[in-house]
């Protein structure tokens, strides 16, 4: 499945606010993954994601790109609800165009073959139609669904979605996850943190429990063991185990 | 009929309602323009303390007899900078530092000017504006940091639209994005400067935040709200300014009055598509 390893986290460790957050976290994965990160609320998923994107200084440890994933504009970020201006009115072709930012010196206006780009990924989404469309307008999935597109315009090698299932239904979800692994196809990475453990967690390639360490690292069927349920969720975590789901 | 075109045509026999009304159309476009950002991104609160902040820089340009822009602009800019870093640095809350710097400098002007009584400064014209007053070297110099402000926005567009709608989006692509919001302010202390000498430090906020607040319920994309803005800005201060010449009111509050009008008769009937 995996030919080159593209990301790799070594030992890494983060402190916030003296706080440890992230501990001697470290794994591997190559191109065409589609990994999700598990974990509670406040397990240091959004950490993990902001350390791999360059955000945060680490206390301990590396993050290393694979040679594919070292460009510009490779890694791509689809932010939690909470972090984006919803006051600010931006359309669904002026969200996709900004992946195409970095692509042309900072003062030049979009070029013929930016607008094509952003065309192709909305296409590729399912969401040519509603370019015109206030991002507020859109349901929760057909945003994320457009955050998506802007990772695939901006030509990133990584895409990294914290919390992309919060206020999306499951059918919607269903139709995010289909546009993921067809990425994943593509030979992307695909990380998708998550606290909330539906039957999709059967989906990814591998899931990474994430609980301030790392719990198990895996494919699901290997490292959702009782064991690590119970670690990540408490008692309610065997339920998972037995039912396929979690409330 | 001709009653009506003397109406128009008779207050621009004098030269200074020329400049002013060259200067009120400079401050009635390029506020509301800014104005666009300060609305969606939640900045009136800054745009006010800049305003205020600069009352010593104008104080000091007047006691050493240079122009105010001399003195304002730099101050301006440097307020908006020692804002963001008192915030970093201390870990208060932004709205708190604002708060304290808005009030501190503004009583250093006020003390400054108690202090120098009699240098030929009028506190109602500086917080009300007295656009009948500017010069022609006003005019030139509002004309230069106009064409500076357009440049800026022009060129920063992009990365000004990505920071404001996904802070940690733009930065992950690479974009400076506190570089990108230290450009926005130094706009921003550009035009309440410029606008200042319309509006005054107190009412300069109208000029930035009506006309954009009345843009932003009346259409939906970003760059329509800015010339929208700027079409019911100029419209303001072109009208405020035959209001104050043919019935003695004081030109800045007439602007501002007739903004808020334009503002109260959309919010009445519209309310902002879908958010």
């Amino acid at each position: 499945m995996t030919n080159t390893t593209m990301l790799t986290v070594a030992n890494v460790s983060v402190e916030l606010g003296g706080q440890p957050v992230l501990q001697d976290v470290s794994f591997e994965i190559g191109a065409g993954t589609l990994m999700g990160v598990v974990g509670p609320n406040g397990a240091g998923k959004s950490t993990l994601f902001n350390v791999i994107a360059g955000l945060l200084p680490l206390s301990n440890g590396q993050v290393i790109l694979g040679e594919g994933a070292r460009k510009i504009g490779a890694l791509a970020y689809v932010p939690q609800r909470e972090s984006v201006n919803w006051r600010f009115p931006a359309t669904v072709l002026d969200v996709v165009t900004m992946g195409r930012t970095r692509k042309r010196p900072w003062y030049r206006r979009p070029t013929e073959r930016d607008i094509q780009t952003v065309a192709e990924c909305l296409d590729r989404v399912g969401l040519w139609e509603q370019r015109s469309v206030l991002m507020t307008e859109l349901s929760g999935g057909q945003r994320q669904r457009v955050f998506v597109a802007r990772a695939l315009a901006q030509e990133a090698e990584i895409l990294l979605l914290d919390e992309a299932f919060s206020g999306v239904d499951v059918g919607a979800q269903e139709s995010l996850v289909g546009v993921l692994q067809s990425l994943r196809d593509d030979g992307k990475i695909v990380l998708l943190a998550t606290h909330d453990l539906t039957n999709l967690a059967q989906r990814f390639d591998q899931v990474l429990c994430l609980n301030h360490h790392v719990c198990a690292f895996g494919p699901p069927d290997q490292a959702f063991t009782p064991e690590v349920l119970e670690e990540l969720y408490g008692a309610h975590g065997i339920n998972f185990a037995r039912n396929g789901a979690i409330e | 009929m001709d009653a009506a075109i003397d109406f128009v045509i008779s207050p621009f026999e004098y030269s200074f309602m020329v400049r002013a009304l060259v200067v009120s159309v400079l401050v009635g476009v390029m506020c509301p323009i800014l104005g666009a950002y300060v609305v969606t991104r939640g900045l009136a609160f800054m745009g006010d303390a800049l305003a205020h902040a600069v009352l010593p820089g104008v104080v000091v340009a007047v006691l050493i007899g240079v122009s105010a822009f001399v003195v304002a602009v730099p101050l301006g800019i440097a307020v908006a900078v020692v804002i963001g870093m008192l915030s970093k640095r201390t870990g208060i809350s932004e709205d708190t530092s604002i708060g304290i710097l808005f009030a501190g400098m503004f009583a250093l002007g006020l003390i400054l000017l108690s202090v120098r009584s009699g240098i030929g400064l009028n506190v109602e014209d500086l917080l009300l504006g007295q656009v009948l007053g500017v010069t022609t070297t006003d005019v030139f110099v509002s004309l230069g940091l106009t064409a500076l402000v357009a440049l800026g926005l022009y060129g920063f567009h992009d990365q000004l639209v990505f920071t404001s709608f996904d802070p940690i989006g733009a930065q992950v692509i690479g974009i400076k994005t506190s570089m990108v919001n230290y450009v926005l302010l130094v706009l921003l202390a550009l035009v309440i400067v410029i606008g200042i000498q319309a509006a005054g430090i107190v009412l300069v906020m109208a000029m930035l935040v009506t006309p954009a607040a009345t843009a932003y319920l009346l259409v939906r994309r970003f760059v329509t709200i800015m010339l929208v803005a700027a079409v019911i800005g100029a419209a303001s201060a072109i009208v405020g300014l035959y209001l104050s010449f043919h019935f003695d009111l004081p030109t800045g509050p007439a602007m501002t009055l007739v903004a808020t009008g334009i503002f109260g008769a959309v919010a009445s009937v519209k309310r902002r598509p879908q958010s």
